[in-house]
């Protein structure tokens, strides 16, 4: 909402400074968007009158004029062809900067006679291009006057933004009464005179719809002259951003502006019939005055005559039945529309307009006879004619409404200490009537152009709410919220920023945990995969559905109805999606060999509460080089450590886990592994990257992933542990080596090794695995190292070597190995 | 001592002192102190001196051959020494070479933020909160008190999923405010809670991004004024900038689900983008009085229970606190940015180590 200071003055009546009155726009919760003062850069430019203007004496071009501006002759040398003895221009002072050029005006000699100043062109004011001569002000400028306030242009012009809650603030009135209220200045009084009209309006209203405009008033006005408007009024449209158009539609802007009143201008000699109708449309197409067609649908309210839909109720208006400059006479619509409808009506027919953005935020309705008259005498004033009487249908909606306020929750529920007085004296400032006020409480009645305060919006209250329970909800918003408003409305005006601050008291002296154990385990996750050496990314949820294909099939609930972007048009059924992206693009870089996680979410099918968590992880390229370990592709196992890493950190015990190779389609088949505690969990996957995958993404060859699915990780149980056994005993560890068929899984070696005497192996480790010429095609071998750990009494040599017997056995059993 | 021991003293000293390596050493040892030692020959000669000498000749060998032994093993330590430096000096390694850490990781600014956050309300009592990421229309708008018109539900900012959850349409919530409404319905207050998490609104260009993140925050009890609005949240801006005495500016707003509502912002140097100085003003999040009728649409009787509520972006703030000034570089993962910006693992943020 833009407005100009002096058309704030029409409603203020006020002293305050610029900064004053802006400061306190932003303290009530008009918030300031900007301040343009044309005049600032034209401060010191004052009117002068040349008193003499003679040749140079050595220089044909230049003239020497001798300038008063208010403080005596002076000096000035100036090439303007047109400067003459005895006319009135604008004068720069020295030390004025000049606006068209950024010039510091210096004092100077220009060829030989002094020069204490210049004599300004449009240009060089920074007010147009004309550059032929110095600017020719009438002979009745008044020297010594500020040039700027003279030619009306010190106007500065004020932007606020309004929220969707105060429709009222959308009228220059509104602001002023704001303001006045907060104590800058007063608010003048609006009493437009009745205009008497002649005879019935030869147009008149029917409601068809009076859900959505219960109340219309027009008027005729005949035999008026259109054209363009006087240039008081085309300067304070221009000045806030409306196009001037004739002086009629000039009109309706400047009250939509002035009152927040928009109204509407019929060319009367355009309506067929006398009659026009607020009705629901029917799909009839007509050309609105923006230029565009509109199709109007059964929601939305039209105005009609006999020939068809001729404006959009609220939104905007017919080309068809416009004022024109040929427009004679002339009807005028003031209307009341319900601003939930005018919302969804704009919102269908995406036209923004003065008038919507009015409507919606809800109109004062009591306001409208006196809009009406203004209006009426506008137009008379301004394009003559005579006015009928004027015409209406429906009624008044109901606007009257009171609202009560405990002295004490001002301090109770808004922190403040306010005097009642105080608060009486505010609310009244805002237009609200005292209706009764005993020692705990006041009664106010509200005003007109307030329908964001005490309204009665219906609750959407939680289906698992029972009747009972809706209806208490119900009695407490109405007992607590138009008492919040008017809290609001008190603490707005006499200041938020003297609240006093209070800190939160403490709930317990230490406080308790902030993190749940699930969202610990994320914490702990994103340290220890950081730790690893991974950096982590944060990438969209959403993903290009044709890279997404490649992950897999996707469930159609995943697709956005409304994407910002085709490359973002679903939801990532995981993060590897957006991961492997991330990486593609690093590499494109310049940067093929990293590692990126992230933890985030995973999308099943676009259900609610259907996500999962899930950490992450991408390593591409080479591990780094090294002069002391040469740098080699990554593998699956970095992958797998990575899981495992995270696991162990959980507190899964890694015995509880086991590795199947069914990982889904966008890992490798033959590298990759499903993490699965017990028989059905499954806690993560690993592997290479399908080459498929690799290829669409332009990923370096190398590229393994892994998703851990934190969700599914249990909550590692708390017990308190057992004391540990700290043997007396030294440990006897002996190698094995088992030759396996290649096929073998090296994890089921190791199992039976752990498995084979109870309480005696303590560690199986696995340090060699060899496959090659040196053995029979198709075997491997698996050198392990077997740590027994006696606890009663030291092992003899034959006890040792029937342990090893059992290890051999248990390892030839389950796996068919034989020791070597 | 007889003349013969004091030259035999004297040869055998002369030899210890004369070797130059522990063989040489050895040497000595053995000829005079081995089996066939000339010494071990004097004690093995002993049984033939006459038995009133015997015990002085005796004891004048033994002290030989224990002050031998004494310098042999002084000798032995010096030659040890000697050549353990000189062994030493041949294995001089290049100490030069860079050492290897392994690749560097780092956690994402806008987690090192979220736990910064985390850290700080919690020490005030609140306890994170989390919630879906797709919600339907009622929890996004309708139970926050954003009815059906509501210019926020328009197509322009909010995406939609084609699905739908019990005759209502789903969406990518717009506020993690929706996660407000989860907890009431779940926990019965007091309560004060903060939620970090992405949100989502169809807005892509240089200052905003379809997906973005948000810490909604809630404390609902018996008391809570605006007063302790202005204190929590002056309180928390405070320790997260880490200036004692960043300027904190309350003003009059409007949002549907708080009443009074107010914009809060803090004191910068627009120019500089020095915070706490410069007295510009910077909007930094939203927050206001728990409106009514959200109390009561969770079956909280808005007669007991009245409280605060907040909402900050949390790129913002990020953005503010580390100079960082492209947005869009938060979800580009480019290595360079995430390890120029990305803090480390091993210094989570806590308050007793500073956030």
């Amino acid at each position: 909402m833009k407005f100009t200071l002096s058309w704030l003055r029409d409603h203020l009546d006020t002293k305050a400074d610029l900064a004053s009155i802006t400061d306190k726009l932003t303290g009530v919760g008009l918030e300031l968007e900007g301040v343009a003062d044309p005049g600032a850069a034209l401060a010191p430019f004052r009117i002068a009158h040349v008193i003499e203007a003679v040749q140079h004496p050595n220089a044909d071009r230049l003239r020497v004029c001798t300038v008063d501006a208010g403080e005596g002759p002076v000096s000035v040398v100036c090439g303007a062809p047109n400067a003459r003895t005895g006319m009135k221009g604008v004068f720069a002072p020295v030390g004025a900067v000049i606006p068209g050029s950024g010039m510091l005006l210096k004092a100077g000699e220009i060829r030989g006679v002094a020069s204490m100043g210049m004599l300004c062109s449009a240009r060089e004011l920074g007010l147009g291009e004309d550059h032929d001569g110095i600017l020719d002000l009438p002979a009745d400028a008044p020297v010594g006057r500020s040039y700027a306030t003279w030619a009306g242009l010190d106007d500065p012009v004020v932007e606020i933004a309004v929220t969707p809650n105060r429709g009222d603030a959308l009228a220059i009135r509104g602001i002023a009464r704001d303001l006045a209220a907060a104590g800058i200045g007063a608010l003048k009084t609006f009493q437009p005179e009745v205009v008497v009209g002649k005879g019935a309006s030869s147009v008149s209203w029917k409601i068809e719809m009076p859900q959505v405009c219960p109340w219309v008033l027009g008027r005729t006005i005949r035999a008026v002259k259109n054209g363009p408007s006087p240039a008081w009024l085309q300067d304070r449209l221009r000045a806030i951003g409306l196009r001037p158009i004739s002086a009629l539609v000039d009109i309706t802007n400047f009250f939509t502006i002035d009152l927040g009143r928009p109204l509407h201008v019929f060319d009367v000699a355009a309506i067929s019939g006398d009659t026009l109708t607020l009705r629901p449309g029917n799909g009839e197409t007509f050309r609105a005055l923006n230029g565009k067609d509109v199709t109007v649908t059964p929601e939305d309210c039209v105005i009609a005559d006999a020939a068809g839909v001729q404006s959009l109720g609220g939104i905007v208006g017919g080309e068809a039945t416009g004022c024109t400059e040929a427009t004679t006479d002339v009807f005028v619509e003031c209307a009341w529309f319900d601003p939930v409808a005018i919302a969804l009506t704009g919102r269908r027919q995406q036209i923004s307009s003065d008038a919507r953005s009015r409507f919606e935020r809800g109109i004062d309705s009591a306001l409208m006879p006196a809009a009406m008259e203004a209006a009426t005498q506008m137009i008379l004033d301004l394009c003559g004619g005579e006015a009928s009487e004027v015409t209406s249908d429906g009624a008044e909606p109901a606007w009257r409404r009171t609202a009560s306020l405990r002295f004490a929750r001002l301090r109770d529920f808004g922190g403040a200490e306010v005097p009642e007085d105080e608060a009486e004296a505010i609310l009244r400032r805002l237009g609200f009537g005292l209706v009764g006020r005993d020692a705990e409480s006041i009664t106010v009645s509200v005003p007109s152009w307030r329908n964001d305060i005490a309204g009665r919006g219906a609750l959407e209250p939680a289906k698992a709410l029972s009747p009972d329970q809706i209806a208490q909800m119900e009695a407490g918003v109405a007992a607590i919220e138009p008492e919040v408003d008017l809290i609001e409305e008190v603490l707005r005006i006499w200041g938020i920023d003297r609240v006093p601050a209070a800190s939160l008291p403490a709930a317990s002296a230490v406080p308790k945990a902030t993190l749940t154990p699930r969202q610990v385990r994320a914490a702990t996750v994103r340290r220890v995969l950081a730790a690893r050496g991974l950096s982590e990314a944060v990438t969209f949820s959403f993903a290009d559905s044709r890279v997404a294909a490649r992950f897999g099939d996707t469930a159609e609930g995943l697709r956005l109805v409304n994407p910002i972007a085709s490359d973002l048009d679903q939801l990532r059924t995981t993060p590897l999606i957006t991961l492997a992206s991330a990486a593609a693009r690093n590499a494109a870089r310049g940067f093929p060999d990293l590692g990126l996680f992230e933890i985030g979410p995973a999308f099943r099918d676009g259900a609610r509460n259907t996500q999962q968590v899930v950490a992450a992880g991408l390593r591409t390229g080479e591990t780094p080089r090294d002069w002391a370990e040469p740098a080699r592709g990554v593998s699956a196992l970095d992958a797998k450590a990575d899981v495992w890493a995270a696991l162990t950190a959980l507190g899964v015990p890694s015995e509880a886990l086991s590795v199947s190779a069914d990982a889904p389609v966008f890992y490798h088949p033959g590298r990759s592994g499903v993490v699965r505690q017990g028989p059905k969990t499954v806690l993560a996957q690993f592997g290479v990257l399908h080459p498929s995958v690799v290829r669409a993404l332009d990923l370096p060859t190398e590229a393994v992933a892994f998703e851990i699915f934190l969700d599914a990780i249990p909550e590692p149980k708390r017990r308190r542990k057992v004391a540990p056994v700290l043997s007396a005993f030294q440990p006897i560890r002996r190698d094995f080596a088992f030759l396996a068929e290649a096929a073998t899984p090296a994890d089921d070696v190791l199992r039976a090794a752990r498995g084979a005497v109870r309480d005696l192996v303590a560690s199986v480790v696995l340090f060699d695995v060899y496959q090659g010429e040196r053995l029979e095609a198709g075997f491997k071998s698996l050198g392990i190292e077997v740590t027994f750990q006696p606890r009663a009494a030291s092992l003899t040599e034959a006890e040792i070597e029937e342990a090893s017997a059992k290890v051999v056995a248990a390892v030839t059993k389950a796996t068919a190995a034989r020791l070597r | 001592m007889p003349d013969d021991i004091a030259a035999l003293q004297a040869e055998a000293e002369a030899a210890i002192a004369a070797a130059a390596d522990p063989r040489g050493l050895d040497a000595v040892r053995v000829a005079f102190l081995g089996k066939q030692g000339r010494i071990t020959g004097l004690l093995r000669g002993l049984g033939q001196i006459p038995a009133d000498e015997r015990k002085a000749r005796g004891a004048a060998v033994n002290a030989l051959r224990d002050g031998l032994e004494a310098v042999l093993s002084m000798r032995q330590a010096v030659l040890d020494a000697v050549a353990l430096d000189t062994r030493l000096a041949s294995e001089r390694m290049d100490v030069s070479l860079p050492p290897s850490l392994g690749p560097r990781g780092v956690i994402h600014p806008i987690s090192r933020t979220i736990e910064e956050m985390v850290a700080i309300f919690g020490a005030m009592g609140f306890s994170m909160a989390e919630g879906p990421d797709v919600e339907t229309d009622w929890y996004n708008f309708g139970a926050l008190n954003m009815p059906a018109h509501h210019s926020a539900r328009s197509d322009m900012d909010t995406f939609y999923l084609s699905g739908m959850d019990g005759g209502q349409p789903l969406v990518l919530r717009t506020h993690t405010s929706s996660v407000q409404i989860i907890s009431m319905l779940s926990e019965p207050p007091p309560l004060r809670l903060i939620v970090p998490g992405r949100t989502y609104r169809a807005d892509h260009d240089a200052t905003h991004s379809p997906m973005f993140h948000q810490c909604e925050g809630l404390v609902l009890d018996r008391g809570i004024t605006l007063g302790h609005l202005k204190g929590c949240l002056t309180d928390f801006l405070r320790a997260f900038f880490a200036i004692s005495n960043l300027p904190v500016r309350f003003r009059a707003s409007y949002f549907p689900f708080t009443e009074p509502s107010m914009e809060v912002d803090i004191g910068w140097n627009r120019r500089t983008g020095e915070l706490g100085a410069g007295g510009d003003w910077l909007e930094i999040l939203g927050s206001g009085m728990v409106h009514p009728k959200v109390l009561a649409n969770c079956g909280i009787d808005p007669r007991e229970w009245q409280g605060f509520a907040f909402g900050m972006g949390v790129e913002r703030v990020t953005m503010l606190k580390h100079g960082i000034s492209d947005l869009r570089l938060f979800y580009e993962s480019d290595i360079r940015w995430l390890r120029h910006y990305g803090s480390s693992p091993f210094q989570p943020a806590m308050l007793h180590e500073g956030v």
